[in-house]
């Protein structure tokens, strides 16, 4: 097993984890936990909270960004590009193959029925995955001014086509609690006690 | 030229992608629909393929998105694009910074952006459902299908809860409102 290149190691083994798991992020943390804790122990237990949670607080793909983690933990920025480019290898190999046969395949009318079935399914994933948001965020009085603010915008944008990208309403509602929390911590003298 | 595009489109919904898969749903299909790069059906199509194939969902779609638009250039320019801002994002937390996250103003701001993503992706959600399952009764009344169906397979998935834990996975459901189009369309 040592006989395998420690770079070789991180890029199979992440290609193996993107290869078998199915529906994206959280999925794959049980799968990243097993092989590199449990199996090949190039990190510890404690370091895979601590990338849960630092997954979670920064953008990108969940998976990603662990790979990253782990790679660069166990072999600085070349165990890092190894890993990443592992973890994402399966899915364009396989989206790629996709996407040339789609067209073709799609114009089947068994197909074409099945997919408007389909993108019914897909509403309904999607508002199932922001109540499970809903149910895991912290519930202050701020945090829900601003989920109410921001899910009334982005209708209006969507049903009047406006010209407002939702990265602007992230940008804004980042400036605000922000500023909410100045103010706040201004006001409260000295203050900070709640980090 | 579209190259560029792509770059600057993926490299804008990778910075941004906060709170997983369906976080970033909404802003890829921002850039997607303004750059008029696909339909929003195909759009849809394409989000329960990449539920459905295995890998980050993000990842999926970027390279679909690519490949379609500037075939094998496009798909990887795409994809490496969405992970970029991650790669380096995680690369320069682990090295350098440790502790930025507990920075009390970074704190703030991430505090003040995932209540805005999860109205966002609220939002897209019920766009989405209702531009499937209700708005087809206006461009064809009498046509009750759509509906139907909505009503049937949120019973069946949020159902499904009540019957055994966890539910259904996501594909299962897929698989499931494939086989009533085929039923409800016909072959």
């Amino acid at each position: 097993m040592s006989q395998i290149p420690i770079l070789l190691d991180l890029f199979l083994t992440f290609a193996k984890i993107g290869l078998f798991t199915f529906g994206g992020g959280y999925a794959m943390i049980s799968l990243i936990e097993h092989a590199c804790v449990e199996q090949k122990r190039w990190i510890t237990h404690d370091d895979m909270m601590n990338i849960t949670v630092l997954a979670e607080s920064t953008p990108g793909p969940i998976a990603v960004n662990c790979a990253t983690f782990v790679g660069c933990r166990r072999k600085g920025v070349l165990g890092a590009l190894a890993a990443t480019l592992g973890v994402i290898l399966p899915s364009f190999v396989i989206l790629y193959a996709i996407s040339v046969f789609l067209d073709s395949f799609l114009e089947i009318a068994w197909i074409a029925s099945a997919f408007r079935g389909i993108r019914i399914a897909v509403g309904l994933l999607i508002l199932d995955a922001a109540a499970n948001m809903i149910r895991k965020m912290k519930k202050e009085p701020l945090s829900c001014a601003i989920l109410l603010c921001a899910f009334a915008a982005m209708l209006c944008i969507n049903v009047f086509s406006l010209k407002f990208s939702s990265i602007s309403l992230m940008l804004l509602a980042g400036a605000v609690s922000l500023a909410v929390f100045s103010i706040r911590n201004a006001s409260s003298g000295k203050g900070g006690e709640k980090p | 030229m579209i190259l560029i595009d792509l770059l600057i489109g993926f490299l804008k919904v990778g910075f941004f992608a906060f709170g997983g898969a369906y976080g970033a749903i909404p802003l890829i299909r921002d850039v997607v629909l303004s750059y008029g790069w696909l339909s929003d059906e195909r759009l849809t199509d394409m989000i329960a393929v990449s539920e459905s194939t295995p890998g980050p969902i993000m990842v999926n779609l970027a390279t679909y998105v690519g490949s379609s638009q500037a075939g094998l250039p496009g798909a990887l320019v795409a994809t490496l694009a969405v992970v970029l801002p991650s790669f380096f994002i995680i690369l320069l937390l682990t090295v350098l910074l440790k502790t930025a996250l507990k920075n009390k103003y970074a704190a703030a701001v991430l505090g003040g952006l995932t209540p805005c993503v999860i109205g966002i992706v609220l939002a897209t959600g019920c766009v989405m459902a209702a531009r499937q399952g209700l708005f087809p009764l206006f461009s064809d009344p009498g046509d009750f299908r759509p509906l139907i169906l909505t009503a049937a397979l949120a019973l069946v998935y949020f159902g499904s809860r009540k019957v055994i834990k966890k539910g259904i996975p996501p594909v299962a459901l897929i698989l499931i409102s494939a086989g009533a189009g085929v039923m409800l369309y016909g072959v």
